[in-house]
């Protein structure tokens, strides 16, 4: 009798034999922990999968996947998994990215990468700050930091990575935190089930470089007054008792009390709705501001429409071939005009 | 009228870029191989696809060299020279044998094109005597075009559009050709447009009805066939013979063909070829940008598929960092470098071989990449082939370097068939249940490493541009395993020269006073002018490089067979600085540095230079 064996993919078999070498207390091991606990539950071999990062802290990430993957070079990272997936659709690509990876030196390859739309998932880890070359600002680096490089300050504007994916048509875009492996878990689900480029922007605190950059969104005494979970088909609802929420008044969102106001009054989340992600994308006020906008977390924006980029390229070659299901070598090295020597 | 009979005939078609000269010249190409003459052409146009009209910097020409004997090289000087202007006539006008025919289209030397030339009208070269030495025939050929098309219901840009056609109606009288060829093709060009059809078929044949009945033409010429080996020929461009070697590695691989690539001149032909032939599965992506291309490659590479990247110099540039980790991922892959005339943007439609050393030396670390170059138009197919096979047998990156010459330039071909090709070799690698763990980078006796494309069971690994501890593949920062690397990544290059053919003498004794040591594009000139050469009774031998890194085995023995070494390149002098590197002999150079080929002329006036100093 055949014994069929069947194992059952826990988060250790996605754990490689190399020795995770991040800074201790990096917010990369969360997010690393996230991924492999959330794989198995995906129901997929892990040879069906693969990591393919740029170069960075973050872009370590493959090494310790056991999966298939590569650690590329700067910011392209993009570039070949788009290679991949349009040569093999069935697999599970994933890219590894930071803010110095995909918005400054890839920045071309990913807005190009989220036009195309392939069924991908990026995970962004945003730091805000280049941990790798020890502490130089990003291009997600708030206006004034003071770095290495810019002992008095940055002068430059920094990119709204959320903002960005919106203006190149990316069709799935979220924001979830290091700190918070809960959401992570549920918000990568939700990517891999996207049919599409998913891209996952990852608060991720650098310790070292940029310790508490984002402790305001984390930490639980400030989180629920300047974090705004959104849930698909519930209303904007923040503050310490949930007490606040945010209404549209035409296309201006404004704070009420909720003691002052009705629920039913509130925005309600529709992440398939572009005009108002566009409007929570730019709820990016700096959170020490007095009447700033809390800062949004989940999914900002799905589109289900969009055919991935590989099928529409393989759907044209695959109707060649059915239109010229044997093709001749012979007669293509002839060409259309031939003649004889004897 | 006289008939004459000549071996050879070269016909230079040069006008304003917008005038057709390079469609009447493939046209005239056509026929002439199909009438079974040996042949080569060399398109010389400007970069600016409609460049300021009349100018001299507007001229785009086309030369044909077609004959009864062997042809390589697309002529030195012009026997006929088409001029649809002033600017075109005064370009060219150097390069045209004394006593050659001109025809010169009488309305392109009015006074707006003398202006555009700056010419002095008083200078107007059909009137003033200045071409006496010359056979001149002034047609108005702007007029007779619009006189033969008043009734034809077109404007009068669709009408002078024509005009090209009544020179190639006028060539094909003048030698005697058919224009079956060129008929079927107008006839196929505009299916859609009735009117410009007919209007074309017309003005072709309003050519050569004024050569028939016009007396201005006291000869007509034949060029017989061309006595070549017996076989099936057809006629092929450089960028397009790369196109079909590629898909052939494909066929015989049965690994499907990814070419990532971005735009660029002279390359975008490989690209546009490829695209045509989906049903060979050819997958072609047009990326954002030169490094998005290769980078593609290189994950369709990661994803087993037969990858290729295809650019010019400065995109090759671009895909610099690329190629180093490809090299370090030990993946296969294809570079093709359509060489242009540089640096930085260059003459981008001018040829050179100046990206050589670019190739060999260009990269970060210690870098070496497989290179192969081909040698004419139809040699792009064997070598873009032998590159495929090349990457897949080795795993390892490949350049197969062309140039703007041999990639525009055509020649008759006398093609393979599929079962003359080789079948390539390809595994993937396998789970063995018998092992704990899958080595990444454990090496067969070619030092290649193991395909294992994602998806297979058991063979989950990590790769990456990070240093790799032997076989584990692991990151390594020792010491010593870097060494060993660097050294192990060259020595895999190196013996590839066990794999590929020894060098031979192309023309000449195996021993004597020069040899003349060619690579890539120039093969045509150096070939010509050795011939003639011997026929002069010197002592000189031509040899031609189409592997690069490594150089076959036997190149030293055979180089040291003569008393002195000539390295003819388009460039400043690249291949010879190698040569003496690598075998200690005083190699001499002999470049060019003009966006221009060799002219056999050039090339036997510096060898009997060098012969007699």
């Amino acid at each position: 009798m055949e014994i069929k064996e069947q194992t059952q993919l826990t988060a250790k078999h996605f754990a490689s034999d190399q020795e995770v070498r991040w800074c201790p207390g990096c917010g990369d091991y969360s997010i690393l922990k996230q991924v492999q606990t959330v794989l198995p539950e995906l129901g997929r071999p892990k040879e069906e999968f693969v990591f393919i990062s740029g170069i960075g802290c973050s872009s370590r990430f493959p090494y310790y996947m056991e999966t298939y993957g590569m650690h590329s070079i700067h910011g392209r990272a993009t570039a070949i998994a788009t290679g991949l997936k349009l040569t093999r659709p069935e697999l599970s690509v994933w890219i590894v990215t930071g803010d110095g990876d995909s918005m400054s030196i890839g920045g071309n390859h990913f807005i190009h990468l989220l036009r195309r739309n392939p069924d991908v998932n990026v995970l962004l880890f945003n730091n805000q700050i280049y941990g790798l070359t020890k502490g130089q600002y990003s291009p997600t680096s708030e206006q004034g930091k003071v770095t290495k490089s810019t002992p008095y300050g940055s002068v430059d504007y920094p990119f709204n990575p959320i903002a960005l994916c919106l203006g190149a048509d990316a069709t799935f875009v979220a924001r979830t935190m290091d700190r918070d492996p809960k959401h992570q878990q549920n918000i990568i689900k939700k990517s891999y089930h996207h049919k599409g480029t998913s891209i996952i922007e990852i608060y991720q605190n650098c310790n070292v470089f940029n310790d508490g950059a984002f402790e305001i969104f984390t930490e639980k005494g400030t989180k629920k007054m300047n974090t705004l979970m959104m849930e698909n088909g519930q209303p904007l609802v923040f503050g310490e008792n949930n007490d606040k929420g945010i209404k549209l008044d035409g296309f201006k969102p404004v704070i009420v009390d909720l003691n002052d106001a009705s629920v039913n009054d509130l925005w309600i989340h529709d992440e398939t709705d572009l005009v108002k992600a566009t409007i929570l994308s730019r709820f990016y006020d700096d959170p020490s501001v007095e009447g700033h906008f809390p800062r949004p977390f989940g999914v900002f924006y799905e589109n289900k429409n969009k055919t991935p980029f590989e099928e529409l390229f393989n759907d044209q070659i695959a109707h060649a071939q059915s239109k010229n299901p044997l093709p001749s070598l012979d007669n293509l090295i002839a060409g259309k005009e031939t003649w004889m020597v004897s | 009228m006289q008939e004459q009979e000549l071996e050879s005939v070269v016909i230079r078609f040069a006008g304003d870029s917008g005038d057709g000269m390079q469609l009447t010249g493939t046209q005239f190409t056509n026929t002439a191989a199909l009438f079974g003459n040996d042949l080569a052409t060399f398109p010389d146009f400007p970069a600016e696809i409609r460049a300021p009209q009349g100018t001299l910097a507007g001229v785009s020409g086309f030369q044909i060299h077609f004959g009864a004997t062997a042809i390589h090289t697309p002529g030195d000087q012009s026997d006929v020279l088409v001029a649809m202007n002033v600017a075109a006539l005064k370009a060219n006008l150097k390069n045209l044998k004394m006593g050659g025919v001109i025809i010169a289209n009488s309305d392109g030397f009015d006074a707006k094109n003398l202006r555009l030339a700056n010419v002095p009208e008083a200078e107007n070269p059909l009137l003033d005597g200045s071409l006496d030495a010359y056979d001149l025939k002034t047609i108005d050929v702007t007029k007779i075009t619009r006189s033969a098309l008043a009734d034809s219901g077109l404007g009068v840009k669709e009408i002078d559009r024509c005009k090209n056609m009544f020179v190639l109606g006028l060539i094909y009288w003048m030698y005697h050709r058919s224009m079956e060829s060129s008929i079927k093709f107008i006839q196929t060009k505009f299916a859609k447009n009735e009117a410009v059809m007919q209007a074309n078929l017309k003005v072709l044949q309003a050519g050569w009805n004024y050569g028939e009945t016009t007396e201005m033409f006291a000869n007509r010429y034949n060029v017989a066939p061309a006595k070549m080996q017996p076989g099936v020929y057809r006629s092929i461009m450089g960028n397009e013979a790369v196109a079909m070697g590629i898909i052939a590695a494909s066929v015989q691989s049965k690994l499907p063909v990814f070419y990532g690539t971005y735009p660029i001149t002279p390359a975008s032909d490989v690209l546009h070829e490829l695209s045509k032939h989906k049903a060979f599965g050819v997958k072609t992506f047009q990326a954002e940008d030169e490094i998005a291309g290769i980078c593609a490659a290189i994950g369709a590479s990661f994803g087993g598929n037969l990858a290729v990247t295809g650019s010019s110099g400065p995109g090759i540039a671009l895909k610099t960092e690329a190629i180093g980790l490809a090299t370090m991922l030990e993946l296969p892959l294809v570079i093709i470098n359509v060489q242009r005339a540089g640096p930085s943007t260059g003459l981008p439609t001018k040829t050179e071989q100046a990206d050589l050393l670019q190739s060999f030396y260009g990269r970060n670390g210690e870098c070496p990449v497989l290179i192969v170059a081909a040698q004419s138009p139809a040699d792009c197919f064997h070598m873009s082939f032998e590159a495929c096979k090349l990457a897949l047998n080795h795993m390892i990156p490949v350049f197969f370097l062309s140039d703007g010459y041999i990639a525009n330039g055509s020649e008759p071909w006398k093609f393979p068939t599929q079962d003359a090709l080789p079948p390539i070799d390809v595994k993937f690698a396998v789970h063995n249940p018998e092992r704990a763990k899958f080595l990444p980078y454990e090496r067969d006796e070619k030092l290649a490493r193991p395909w294992a494309i994602p998806g297979t069971p058991g063979l989950e690994h990590r790769i990456g541009g990070l240093e790799k501890q032997h076989i584990t593949g692991n990151i390594s920062y020792d010491p010593a395993n870097h060494e060993f690397m660097v050294k192990l990544r060259q020595e895999k290059i190196d013996q590839v020269a066990n794999y590929i053919p020894e060098q031979q003498i192309d023309n000449g004794p195996s021993s004597g006073d020069v040899l003349i040591l060619g690579w890539g594009g120039t093969y045509g000139a150096l070939k010509t002018a050795t011939a003639k050469l011997i026929e002069e009774g010197h002592s000189v031998a031509h040899t031609h490089l189409r592997y690069l890194n490594p150089f076959p085995k036997n190149l030293g023995t055979l180089l040291s067979q003569y008393k002195k070494v000539v390295v003819p390149e388009l460039n400043n002098g690249q291949l010879v600085k190698i040569i003496r590197d690598k075998y200690f002999i005083d190699a001499i150079p002999f470049n060019k540095i003009q966006g221009q080929p060799f002219m056999a002329h050039e090339v036997i006036q510096q060898i009997k230079n060098i012969l007699a100093s």
